[in-house]
């Protein structure tokens, strides 16, 4: 667009009953430009049925160069995976 | 220290994300060649818009659209991966109207006849699929994505083409001609889109060594010859190399010596088509202003409404 216009990052819904996906950014001066550029952009070849868009500004990211602490408390934490338990021999359906 | 975990990180194949730390060389690099990349995708539409109203049938005419249209959309992919290492788009126009970035050669060239929309899918998009593919493995995270997306889009692109090429050579005389004509001018400059050969490209080595580009201007110059040439014989077409000569040893195709003469010239400004593609895309951006502004003054005014 130009003239530093609102950046939107898009979200596409590819199917009925699947999450929505990041797929990029569009520029545009309002939410209803926004929308109708990114179906114009992302979805030229059916790969939607539903877009959200939201202001780059508004997303709040966790910072990578920190990511390790960050995510630490789940690290130590293996007991939240089914592998962890020891199921008795021929156990089934388990 | 840093640059040393930046280069762990390349070599074990993970991809550099924006916020990620990156040397200043890496990042200027991947401005440089995104934004190429991104205008070159701008301006290609060019010479193909160019015939959009003169296609010679309604589905020659709907498809041409709508490749045109992909273009477009491959272009704003790659401004958005520019963004993503802190420059606007509007700073990304200004340095290709200002000639401080460039675009890919090739459009520089002008498409005369129709056949020539089938010699730009064919062998310009096909070029640009060899290299495209190839990118999808670059280091930078949304460089990456934005090479799968088009690369999926492409393949109609080059095939598109091809048909075009196919259903010329075997029509009238005339047209057969057309085609030859088309492939004999779109040939040798679709073979210098891979850029200098590596024995004079500077850039390459740290290209390389940070893992941008995946494979060096002379692999992947030899990886399209050899996918093309047997594409040129299945259609009868002649490609106009006499020293084109398939190598048993090597298991490719050699080739004879390009003009980079010539090459160097049209990059610096005097090709055939360079001022005329420049002053347009200068026009359509002016001409586009009033557009940009009351777009923006009915979002100012919605806010007030919405905030009252
Ligand atoms: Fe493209
Ligand atoms: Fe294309």
């Amino acid at each position: 667009m130009g003239e530093n216009t609102i950046v939107w990052e898009v979200f596409i819904q590819s199917k009925n009953g699947l999450a929505h996906k990041h797929v990029g950014n569009v520029h545009a001066t309002d939410k209803v430009m926004a929308l109708e550029n990114a179906r114009d952009l992302y979805t030229r070849r059916n790969e939607g049925s539903c877009i959200w868009v939201v202001k780059a500004k508004d997303i709040v990211s966790s910072e990578s160069e920190d990511s390790e602490a960050f995510f630490d408390p789940s690290n130590d934490k293996i007991y939240r995976h089914p592998t962890f338990y020891n199921m008795p021999d021929g156990a089934k359906h388990i | 220290m840093s640059d040393k975990i930046f280069q762990e990180k390349i070599d074990a194949e993970k991809k550099i994300e924006p916020k990620d730390w990156m040397p200043e060389g890496y990042r200027r690099h991947l401005v440089r060649q995104i934004s190429q990349h991104a205008h070159s995708e701008i301006i290609g539409m060019q010479p193909e818009g160019n015939w959009i109203t003169r296609a010679p049938s309604l589905r020659a005419k709907m498809i041409l659209l709508a490749k045109v249209q992909d273009e477009a959309g491959h272009g704003l992919y790659l401004y958005s991966a520019c963004e993503t290492l802190g420059v606007t788009r509007d700073e990304l126009i200004q340095q290709l109207h200002d000639g401080n970035a460039k675009y890919s050669s090739i459009f520089n060239y002008p498409a005369l006849s129709w056949a020539d929309m089938g010699a730009i899918g064919w062998l310009v998009d096909g070029a640009a699929i060899v290299n495209q593919v190839s990118l999808q493995r670059t280091s930078y995270g949304p460089y990456s994505r934005g090479m799968i997306k088009i690369c999926k889009e492409e393949s109609f692109h080059q095939r598109q083409g091809y048909e075009i090429m196919a259903e010329m050579a075997k029509g009238t005389p005339e047209q057969k001609e057309m085609a030859q004509d088309a492939l004999n001018r779109f040939w040798w400059p679709s073979i210098m889109m891979f850029g200098p050969q590596d024995s004079d490209s500077p850039r390459t080595g740290n290209a390389m060594k940070w893992k941008i580009k995946r494979q060096t201007n002379d692999e992947l110059r030899q990886s399209f010859i050899d996918k093309t040439v047997p594409q040129a014989e299945v259609i009868g077409l002649t490609i106009p190399d006499p020293e084109l000569k398939w190598n048993e040893k090597r298991g490719h195709y050699d080739f004879g010596e390009m003009d980079w003469e010539e090459f160097w010239n049209v990059v610096n400004g005097h090709g055939p088509c360079n001022k005329q593609r420049l002053a347009h895309h200068k026009r359509a951006h002016d001409n586009g202003k009033w557009v940009r502004n009351a777009s923006q003054a009915y979002a100012q005014k919605q806010e007030k409404i919405l905030k009252s």
